[in-house]
């Protein structure tokens, strides 16, 4: 699904800017990026850099003051709000660090829940859901709701809830940051696996140049500017 | 409906919360069921009220009397079909002041032609018109007291006391049943020949007419034809359609659609009060979650469309589990036969507690679906589920 000159995720002079009562705060400022289909890229930066706020332009979650957001073929800031949602729903797959599983549901039903916008039928549904489990190794967790689940269980059932409809990119927003370190090492291992084996495109926000090198590339962000050398 | 195994989980959610505000809503629907039984209670008279026929009384009061002679005097009116004559008789049942019911002595042909909606079989109506101590019972009465053909039935009647000084004496010769929905089967009748010769003073004078016309579109003419007919007589009389006769009945006790109506305003108001606030806590307490929903690719019209749908689900459970009770309740008959004879739920009561069933639920869930349609997705997932 590569766009202009084979980038999959093509950002332009993108500004993003918030209204606090009178003030303005600039958080991302001119800001170009590329990440051509495939990759796995790390985006680091201090708090406060608009890591996040990046992540979710890129996802469609919000939109760039100015500036051109172009995924593939499609250029989403001009997207109405519900093509937009529809365009989420095929193409991004989002990780949280909180998990953000809904507490009513068991896991499977967590997996399913983006597969109730496709024209899937209940049994296409469920192969679907089993095959994602299967994939973070979960299967035998299934019917059991979140609260009974460890930190890195629930980041697993996020991960299967991310990958079940096959999108074209998935955005994780530092997935390590609520787990500990062996937990964490599982989740890295797991998105590299789906990097590396299922060609899956990856931006993972993350602080932690443990997570980082996982990837393989990571840019900095600092000050509303990204680069490739880490900022002193 | 794909998103329903959704909209049942987050309503178990907060079992209490969700179950206390279902019984409310409950509760409100059964007492809207029963208000509008009591309503129809109130109000049967003028809901049967045939629209081809006039009610004749005396012009200063209805205890007041006609002569039996004005009926065969209306039945030379143009217009008039047939005059039919009714007299309170007030009977009393084993001497026992509860043990009252409408009773009246009339022509059994004439008063059976005019009131098809007393159902009589034809050998019962046979039976009548042979046995002049005969009298003829509602199912509801006649089950009230235990009562079958061929019982011997004494009656007193502090008005029309019997020359002898003793209870009149009746035999039941029939039990007609409604022939539609709402006909009171309450009453008791017995023949006029006999009352007129056994009461002790009042002979040749009856309390009112019933009386059908040819044109229910020209009631009204004939009505005043009628009064025309009897004026300046010392028996002038004050006719009107029967609809209108009943009605000025019901507003002895006061506007009854209006009480109800306002009773049932002030619960509604209250239940929508309830349900909105718990539908806007489910919501503002569910902020992240809809942050995840509209992530993954929910769009806001799927969110609004689930919130209402939690919010017609709730409202449905409850409301329509009430109003199967009122009407469960209802289907019983009256739990005070003696003073409301006529006791149940309307189909268009059920019809309209189902459209207010579904209109509460769209009110209760509309400003917290419209909240949360309008959630920005960045914004709301910046809390934590």
């Amino acid at each position: 699904m590569s766009g202009q000159n084979g980038a999959l995720v093509h950002i332009e002079k993108v500004n993003k800017t918030f209204r606090r009562g009178a003030e303005e705060i600039h958080i991302l400022s001119q800001l170009n990026l590329e990440a051509p289909q495939g990759e796995f890229l790390a985006l680091m930066g201090p708090s406060g850099s608009g890591k996040t706020t990046l992540l979710n332009l890129i996802g469609g979650l919000d939109r760039p003051t100015s500036g051109s957001v172009r995924i593939g073929d499609e250029q989403i800031d001009r997207m109405s709000n519900r093509r937009l949602a529809a365009w989420r729903a095929r193409h991004i797959g989002l990780v949280f660090q909180f998990y953000n599983l809904l507490p009513v549901l068991t896991a499977e039903r967590n997996v399913e829940l983006p597969l109730l916008l496709t024209g899937l039928s209940s049994s296409q549904r469920r192969r679907h859901v089993e095959a994602a489990l299967s994939v973070v190794g979960l299967t035998h967790r299934a019917k059991h709701y979140p609260r009974t689940l460890s930190g890195g269980e629930q980041q697993r059932t996020g991960i299967a809830r991310a990958i079940v409809t096959d999108p074209t990119l998935l955005l994780c927003d530092e997935p390590t940051g609520d787990l500990d370190r062996k937990s964490g090492d599982e989740i890295l291992a797991l998105l590299q696996a789906l990097n590396r084996e299922h060609g899956k495109t990856i931006i993972m926000v993350t602080h932690d140049p443990h997570a980082s090198a996982r990837a393989t590339r990571t840019v900095y962000l600092d000050k509303g500017r990204l680069s490739s050398e880490k900022p002193e | 409906m794909r998103g329903l195994g959704l909209v049942v989980s987050n309503l178990k959610r907060r079992k209490l919360r969700t179950a206390l505000t279902m019984l409310c809503i409950f509760v409100a629907f059964v007492l809207f069921g029963l208000l509008c039984a009591l309503k129809e209670a109130f109000t049967a008279g003028v809901t049967v009220a045939g629209a081809d026929r006039l009610i004749v009384r005396h012009k200063v009061s209805l205890i007041m009397l006609l002569p039996v002679t004005y009926g065969a005097r209306m039945e030379q009116v143009p217009g008039v079909s047939s005059a039919v004559h009714f007299t309170w008789f007030n009977g009393i049942y084993q001497n026992e002041p509860k043990n009252f019911f409408a009773t009246m002595p009339v022509n059994p042909e004439a008063f059976l032609d005019l009131y098809p909606e007393y159902a009589l079989s034809d050998d019962q109506k046979q039976a009548w018109s042979e046995k002049r101590a005969g009298a003829i019972v509602g199912r509801t009465l006649a089950e009230r007291f235990n009562w079958k053909i061929g019982d011997r039935i004494p009656l007193m009647s502090p008005i029309w006391p019997h020359k002898s000084g003793g209870a009149w004496e009746f035999e039941i010769v029939g039990v007609y049943d409604g022939a539609k929905k709402g006909t009171d089967t309450s009453g008791f009748f017995f023949r006029y020949d006999y009352f007129d010769e056994g009461r002790a003073q009042g002979e040749g004078m009856v309390g009112w007419y019933g009386v059908r016309v040819n044109d229910p579109d020209h009631a009204d003419e004939v009505a005043r034809a009628i009064d025309a007919e009897f004026a300046n007589s010392p028996y002038e009389t004050k006719a009107e359609p029967e609809g209108a006769f009943a009605q000025g009945f019901v507003q002895q006790i006061g506007n009854v659609r209006t009480m109800l109506l306002a009773i049932l305003s002030a619960v509604f108001f209250t239940i929508l009060l309830v349900a909105g606030t718990t539908m806007a806590q489910a919501v503002r307490e569910r902020t992240a979650e809809i942050g995840v929903l509209k992530a993954v690719g929910f769009g806001n019209g799927r969110v609004l469309g689930l919130v209402l749908a939690e919010s017609l689900v709730m409202t449905a459970a409850g409301g329509l589990a009430g109003l199967g009770a009122a009407w469960l309740f209802t289907a019983q008959g009256s739990p005070v036969p003696a003073m409301l004879p006529v006791f149940y739920l309307p189909t268009d009561a059920l019809i309209a507690g189902v459209g207010m069933v579904l209109a509460l639920g769209i009110a209760a869930g509309l400003l917290p679906a419209l909240s949360a349609m309008r959630l920005p997705v960045a914004v709301a997932l910046r809390k934590h589920v």
